[in-house]
């Protein structure tokens, strides 16, 4: 594998685990989130800095997605109380704030980003490896939360709020453990991306950013951890290996949500469930 | 006979709707009580706001003499107060037994890092089909409630709300939407619950089951408890008959 190669691996790793990050919280709790790019920029951010003034790698890492994860606490808290569509536009505004806030920190490199953060030093098969590694970590961690009692709550949760509380669930104490736990996830691929560019922009982490992430999950099939996980590596593979899409990536991710949301609401996952049902069926 | 559930001076204004008017009652200790009124007496409202969805203003509610007024509905449910609803809510995307089962994990979901690491649901699942059977639904734990008809859903709600091993039961309109045989035997179904020594109030429209298996009646009318007493006493009470009476002579004229 060249390094093209590698860095196109790290790249989809990265994306997926931010895309299982956001079915956390979204399919799993029901909750939509239209501002996760903030979180991964939170953890982004927070780990440049870190190594840029000397910390390790895996200590700043670790810190960013402390961070992001305190920063995704005060933002449940505050807007895990109302109704789902509130809770998206509320979303959106703190992708927005996030990113107004840092185009005017000079500590951040306002409008230019972050440059020179530090090499990682573990060569590029490392870093591929490490974000590979985490990313399965992420998928294990979704697909242990299934199997627990708490994903059966989130479930009833993501199902009907009023049934799951007449249950004797504590629906927000649910909602933002969901929350905490997926944006301390995308704050850690926000680490590792910062390292894996160097270099960091305010736009990496916009309104765009979090729209793409969401269409991974909806198009790879919202719940569903190898949906999400098949999704995020398609649309994010896609662009990079045809080149000439590249330009046209929000319409062609527009296009996709469009197709998916007419012809298949489940997305990858649940037309392959029904696919493999009606050859099942057939024979 | 002891209080287990009381209700004290409640009162609920929906806007300019006076939904409920300083209510009170007290519920005995293995007592099944009939909640009986005309459309919009406020009978659900009154459920509502013994589970807390709804705060009552003024009023408190006690539960085997422990205050909960302050409680949420989750900690309420927790504390012993089960409901099933006028329409019913199952969980669409579990099957009936799972959404039995979950409510019977009830100790294991309150405390949400435990749930992260608890996986073994042998017991719940058992308890699920235990209850699945009393209710006369076995053959259909696999099912989707989607696929369930309402007979079925009905007594999934009773299922599920026993799962959570309440004090009391709260049931709206459990037999509504039944035809005769199936409503008989669902409120058959109640009765033998409350032998078992379960503490219930039952709202129905359906005046003759009340009548046959409620020995005591609470009667609401535009949020007002207008009687309460024996069953017999109540239905010959002439306010209670003229509230029913007023209501259908109204609904004539319309
Ligand atoms: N959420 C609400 N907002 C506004 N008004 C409400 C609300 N819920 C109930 N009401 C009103 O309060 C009154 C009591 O309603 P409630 O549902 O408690 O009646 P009910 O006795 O259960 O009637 P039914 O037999 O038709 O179920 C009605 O006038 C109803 O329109
Ligand atoms: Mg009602």
């Amino acid at each position: 594998m060249g390094s093209y190669e590698l860095s196109l691996v790290t790249l989809a790793a990265i994306y997926v685990m931010l895309a299982l990050s956001l079915n956390l919280i979204t399919g799993f709790c029901g909750q939509i989130s239209l501002g996760h790019a903030a979180f991964f920029g939170a953890g982004a951010y927070a780990a440049a800095l870190l190594t840029k003034s000397g910390w390790p790698l895996a200590p700043a890492l670790v810190s960013g997605a402390v961070l992001a994860a305190a920063f995704g606490f005060v933002v449940g808290l505050a807007s895990l109380r109302v109704r789902h569509d509130f809770l998206a536009i509320t979303t959106m505004g703190v992708g927005f704030l996030f990113i107004g806030f840092v185009r005017k920190q000079q500590g951040l490199g306002g409008e230019l980003g972050l440059s020179g953060i530090p090499d990682h030093g573990l060569g590029p098969w490392g870093l591929a490896a490490l974000t590979v590694t985490l990313a399965a970590a992420t998928a294990a961690l979704s697909l242990h939360i299934r199997r627990v009692w708490a994903g059966q709550a989130f479930a009833a949760i993501a199902d009907d709020e009023d049934t799951a509380r007449a249950l004797g669930i504590d629906v927000m104490r649910y909602k933002l453990t969901a929350f905490v736990l997926g944006t301390a996830l995308a704050g850690l691929a926000g680490g590792l991306f910062a390292h894996f560019t160097r270099f960091i922009i305010p736009d990496a982490f916009g309104f765009t950013v979090s729209i793409s992430i969401l269409a991974m999950v909806i198009i790879g099939g919202i719940g569903s951890t190898w949906g999400v996980l098949a999704g995020a590596v398609i649309l994010t593979l896609m662009p990079e290996l045809f080149r000439f899409i590249n330009d046209y990536k929000l319409l062609l991710y527009g296009g996709l949500l469009l197709l998916v949301m007419r012809f298949a609401p489940g997305g990858l996952a649940g037309g392959i469930a029904a696919l493999t049902a009606r050859l099942r069926g057939a024979t | 006979m002891t209080a287990l559930l009381e209700v004290e001076g409640v009162g609920v204004r929906f806007g300019g709707i006076q939904a409920l008017d300083d209510v009170s009652f007290a519920l005995a200790e293995g007592e099944l009580l009939g909640l009986i009124g005309p459309n919009g007496a406020g009978k659900t409202t009154m459920l509502r706001a013994i589970t807390g969805v709804i705060r009552p203003n003024p009023g408190r509610i006690r539960l085997a003499g422990a205050d909960i007024t302050d409680f949420s509905t989750d900690r309420r449910a927790r504390t012993g107060l089960a409901l099933t609803h006028q329409i019913v809510k199952p969980l669409r995307a579990m099957t009936a037994r799972d959404n039995v089962a979950l409510a019977a994990g009830h100790a294991k979901t309150t405390n949400v890092l435990a749930a992260l690491f608890a996986i073994d649901r042998t017991k719940e699942l058992a308890r699920a089909d235990e209850l699945l059977r009393l209710v006369g639904i076995e053959n259909h734990a696999d099912a989707m409630p989607s696929t369930l008809p309402l007979g079925a859903l009905k007594r999934l709600e009773v299922a599920r709300a026993l799962a959570l091993d309440p004090k009391v039961l709260l049931l709206d309109e459990p037999l509504a939407g039944l035809n005769h045989v199936e409503a008989a035997r669902l409120a058959d179904t109640i009765v033998d619950l409350n032998r078992a020594g379960m503490s219930i109030v039952l709202i129905e429209h359906n005046l003759g089951e009340v009548m046959r298996i409620c020995p005591r009646l609470m009667v609401l009318d535009n949020g007002r408890r207008i009687a309460m007493g024996a069953a017999k006493t109540v239905m010959e009470d002439p306010f209670v008959r003229a509230a029913y009476l007023g209501r259908e002579a109204g609904d004539a004229a319309a």
